[in-house]
């Protein structure tokens, strides 16, 4: 085994690395974005030709040389004149003037709106609220073409009277987004700190709040003035446009009349729709881009919990992952079909970990390790415990075993075996999940930290239980709901007849909690992971919960990895703890060793802050059976 | 959570009735909501219409007709009469069905809109089912596969974003009718035509409105996917030994339909404003025509009609959704 094993310490120069990603500016990185570069190019193109119509055009915008209509391009009108022998270029030019413009116009009444009434109606909830949703949801469900049609027929033909109503239909896009993320600020504690210390409401809001809707209001601006553009041009090329005026619109109009003439006609005022609207549409993803590459760079520095990790995933998706080749310590292959034997004299462990180290690729090229260099193993019958705080790396060990780590993750080093069979061998880079599919629900399960997020909503308890069995177990329908309502009695449901027939909504959390370990059970799996189990659920119903596990698992006679934070339920549960820092291993022992005498500085941090300088518990002084953890010995602990 | 103890039902006979009259409550809340819409948007646009008030009767009857006549016609159509007691005699007719006659070609605007409804519904439920499937099959490949896939979608929702719906329009016809001379670059719909004829006048339509809306509509189920992929859930299911596929076909699409759904239902409502366009762009007999001319004429009832026409569409399509999506989602069902 160890022959096969790279060199681990030099691997960690890699370790921690990308924590110190030099972070850009949303806006420096928004210009090295190609697409927000051109995007950005064009606009301001489009809007200096804009503003100095009155200079580049060389005729006024209705000056119409009867004499030379539908001409083609020559030097005087450089893009040929229109069926009125008006010049294009030129009217190309006050175009941009009128549309731009109006659109701005369309977007301002729109921020006017929705943005101070969202901070009213999320700030203050309430009766606004209520009102100002039911407008917006009225608002939301008008096709704005068509009301537009009968405010033009109301108003005339005015295209700033079109896009001030366009604004008004538009509004609830801002609304909505400022009153989300004001909710979201709100309960914030900073936002409390500042009202405790004083400061009045609009200086809450100016300070904390605008900093959060600044973003997405320009990215909505980028949308809605693209949005202003196409509708304006629609209704204008519709022929309800105001023909005394140039725009775009006005010209496609002109242009679609003509079109069996001259269809160069059509394609200037298009292009220029085209274009400006691209350059809109791609400036507002360029934008998003910008400020979901910091969000990132920030949530990748707590990778441990699930939603992190997520995040990761995300981002791996985007990123090339073969960038891990060049940063990882030693060139993996994939798994391959064959794995090698296990060691020798290792195969009577349950699970056995060896050296692994986990991590996630960068964009950057290098590898983000989360979890580095961790050994350990679990024979039947024996809990271990699993210690560290969020961002230690626990539960992406844990995920390893189960090969449920997210897709970006990369298995950089060290192997894992389950009885006796490699599932991650010492040259795989990611977990076999052929090997691991006969395992797993199988031989290993899962009980997860939070009840109710972990039960699909849309399916019955009874259904979530008994498909599992059918599947793995093979057995009837009628058997699997058999068992499982057995199941549900011994985890202590008291009506496991109702339990089996409701929707997971309908129980309660420390409800859905038996109901998730009675599907760990249920395959009557060899090592149950569980993570966090009790973290989520009221201090009475741990105690419960913890309770049954122990129970369960005695009679079982399985292997418990349990996932934790918390030196009591260790100390109320385990047979050997593991500490984990930083994706490191930094300690090892029985419970009594680790709890008594305490060796690493962390795991005494740990310890202290936890038990807050108790003494371990008199059951495990007084009963614990010695260290080497053998199943036969559980009959001390009962 | 507790008292949802209490609702819990023994038998399905008794959960299927609940459920009925549960849904069946909802449905007419939401018929009544619906109503409400109708009556507000209806007032509301009767109100602004006012606005364009005087000259009407004189565009009616020409600039020649005497004073006299003009002001006949402002009787004739109940134009002397004050704005609530016109707004309440054209809301007790409509109750009944009759929405009144154009002012200026005298046709009934009910018969005007039964007309037209057919061709503009053919083409606005076709590009919708064909936008549908599309985006669906597109949109949980690239949430499920990513990879080449995922970004091809990516990169034409952009594209598709960036382009005017009316535009596409624009370039298939002057393209493939106009240049090319695959399809007729007018319509030849018409009282009495064989099914072919529908066929030809509406692809070029359809097209670019499937072309304008299935990318953006792909996307946002993809995202709708992957938000489901990345649930808890869905993690605990594989742990259990569920195969991908079953987790993909029973448990995350189920969850992200809704998403889907509503996606698709904000493309319809927008889809048709859109199509009026299209219809002006194809020449097509459809409502957009009645639109246009109603709107630049200022021919109140019809303008009436059409807006009625389109929030009555409006709130049958949301109201579908709703019950679809509490059909699927359990907790909006108990609630």
């Amino acid at each position: 085994m160890s022959s096969s094993m790279a060199p681990l310490t030099p691997s960690s120069a890699s370790f921690g690395q990308s924590g110190t990603v030099v972070r850009s500016s949303p806006f420096r990185r928004l210009l090295k974005n190609p697409m927000g570069l051109i995007a950005l190019t064009v606009l301001i193109v489009m809007v200096l030709l804009a503003v100095f119509a009155p200079l580049l055009a060389p005729f006024d915008e209705n000056f119409a040389n009867i004499s030379n209509t539908l001409a083609s391009p020559d030097s005087t009108n450089i893009l040929g004149t229109d069926s009125a022998g008006r010049d294009v270029w030129s009217r190309l030019l006050y175009g941009a003037q009128l549309t731009l413009l109006s659109a701005l116009l369309c977007a301002a009444v729109a921020i006017a709106i929705g943005l101070p009434s969202g901070l009213i109606a999320g700030y203050y909830g309430g009766a606004f609220d209520a009102t100002s949703n039911w407008v917006v949801s009225i608002l939301m469900s008008l096709p704005g073409l068509i009301v537009l049609l009968a405010i033009r027929a109301a108003f005339g033909p005015s295209v700033w009277i079109a896009m001030l109503f366009f604004g008004i239909l538009i509004s609830p896009g801002y609304f909505r987004l400022t009153r989300s993320a004001v909710q979201s600020v709100r309960n914030e504690l900073y936002v409390d700190a500042a009202r405790v210390a004083g400061l009045s409401d609009s200086a809450i809001i100016g300070r904390h709040v605008f900093s959060v809707v600044r973003a997405p209001i320009i990215i909505q601006t980028a949308a809605v003035c693209g949005i202003a553009i196409a509708v304006q041009s629609g209704l204008e090329f519709l022929g309800l446009g105001d023909p005394s005026k140039a725009t775009w619109g006005v010209m496609l109009n002109e242009g679609f009349k003509n079109v069996y003439l001259n269809s160069q006609l059509l394609l200037w005022p298009a292009l220029a729709i085209g274009l400006t609207i691209g350059a809109l549409v791609l400036l507002g993803n360029a934008v998003r881009d910008a400020l979901e590459d910091s969000d990132q760079v920030r949530e990748v520095k707590a990778l441990d919990d699930a939603e992190s990790a997520n995040t990761a995933a995300a981002m791996g998706a985007t990123s090339g992952v073969g960038d891990l080749h060049h940063a990882a310590p030693k060139p993996r292959t994939r798994a391959s079909k064959e794995p090698p034997q296990v060691e020798e004299g290792t195969e009577h462990h349950l699970i056995k970990v060896s050296h692994l180290g986990v991590g996630y690729p960068q964009p950057d090229g290098t590898v983000k390790r989360v979890v580095d260099d961790v050994s350990f193993h679990v024979d039947r019958g024996e809990i271990l415990g699993i210690v560290g705080e969020s961002g230690s790396g626990k539960s992406q060990t844990a995920f390893s075993i189960l090969g449920l780590l997210p897709e970006s993750a990369r298995i950089v080093a060290g192997s894992i075996q389950f009885d006796g069979s490699y599932t991650v061998a010492p040259s795989d880079d990611l977990v076999d999940q052929r090997r691991l599919a006969s395992l797993r629900g199988k031989r290993i399960s899962y009980i997860p930290q939070e009840p109710m997020s972990n039960l699909d909503p849309a399916f019955t308890v009874g259904y979530q239980l008994v498909t599992p069995m059918i599947r793995v177990l093979g057995i009837s329908k009628a058997e699997a709901k058999e068992r499982a309502l057995k199941l549900l009695a011994d985890v202590g449901i008291p009506h496991p007849e109702r339990t089996f027939a409701a929707y997971p909504h309908e129980i309660s959390g420390g409800m859905a909690q038996r109901v998730l370990i009675a599907g760990a059970i249920s395959c009557e799996p060899d090592l149950i992971i569980a993570d966090e189990p009790t973290t989520a659920l009221d201090v009475t119903v741990q105690a419960e919960v913890l309770d049954l596990l122990r129970e369960l698992q005695s009679r079982l006679n399985i292997g418990v990895i349990l996932v934790t934070h918390n030196f009591g339920v260790v100390a109320d549960l385990c047979d050997r703890v593991v500490v984990m820092q930083n994706g490191r291993l930094v300690e090892e022992g029985t419970v009594r060793e680790i709890l008594r005498t305490p060796e690493h500085p962390y795991t005494r941090t740990l310890l202290a802050s936890m038990l807050e300088g108790k003494e371990p518990m008199t059951m495990l002084t007084a009963q614990t059976a010695p260290a080497s953890g053998r199943g036969d010995q559980k009959e001390g602990l009962r | 959570m507790v008292e949802g103890r209490n609702r819990f039902s023994t038998t399905s006979a008794t959960e299927s009735t609940l459920w009925s009259t549960r849904m069946f409550s909802f449905i007419l809340k939401r018929l009544f909501s619906g109503i409400v819409v109708l009556l507000t948007v209806s007032a509301l646009t009767f109100f602004l219409l006012y606005f364009a008030g005087g000259s009407i009767a004189r565009n009616i009857v020409g600039d020649q007709a005497s004073p006299e006549q003009v002001a006949a016609k402002e009787v004739e159509l109940g134009l002397d009469q004050p704005l609530i007691a016109r707004f309440a005699s054209w809301l007790t007719s409509a109750a009944t069905g009759d929405l009144g006659r154009s002012w200026f070609t005298s046709e009934p605007v009910a018969q005007a809109l039964s007309s037209r409804i057919p061709v503009t519904m053919v083409m606005v439920v076709t590009a919708m089912l064909l936008i549908g499937i599309l985006a669906a099959l597109l949109g949980v490949a690239a949430a499920v596969k990513r990879g080449p896939i995922d970004r091809a979608v990516q990169v034409s929702a952009i594209i598709g974003d960036s382009i005017p719906g009316f535009v596409i329009g624009i370039v298939l016809v002057t393209l493939l009718a106009i240049q090319l001379k695959l399809f007729p670059a007018t319509s030849t719909i018409a009282p009495g035509v064989g099914v072919d004829a529908w066929i030809l006048s509406l692809a070029l339509p359809v097209l670019a409105l499937v072309l304008n809306g299935v990318a953006g509509g792909a996307q946002q189920i993809r995202s709708a996917v992957i938000k489901q992929l990345e649930r808890d859930y869905v993690r605990t299911l594989r742990s259990r030994g569920i195969s991908e596929n079953e987790i993909l076909f029973k448990h995350v699409l189920r969850s992200a339909a809704p998403a889907g759904l509503t996606v698709l239902s904000l493309q319809l409502i927008g889809m048709l404003g859109g199509v009026v366009i299209i219809e002006a762009i194809f020449a097509l007999p459809g409502i957009g025509p009645l639109a246009v001319s109603s709107t630049s004429q200022g021919d109140l009832p019809v303008v009436m009609g059409v807006v009625i026409y389109t929030v009555a569409v409006v709130i049958v399509v949301n109201l579908v959704v709703d019950v679809i999506n509490g059909w699927l989602n359990p907790k909006v069902r108990v609630s």
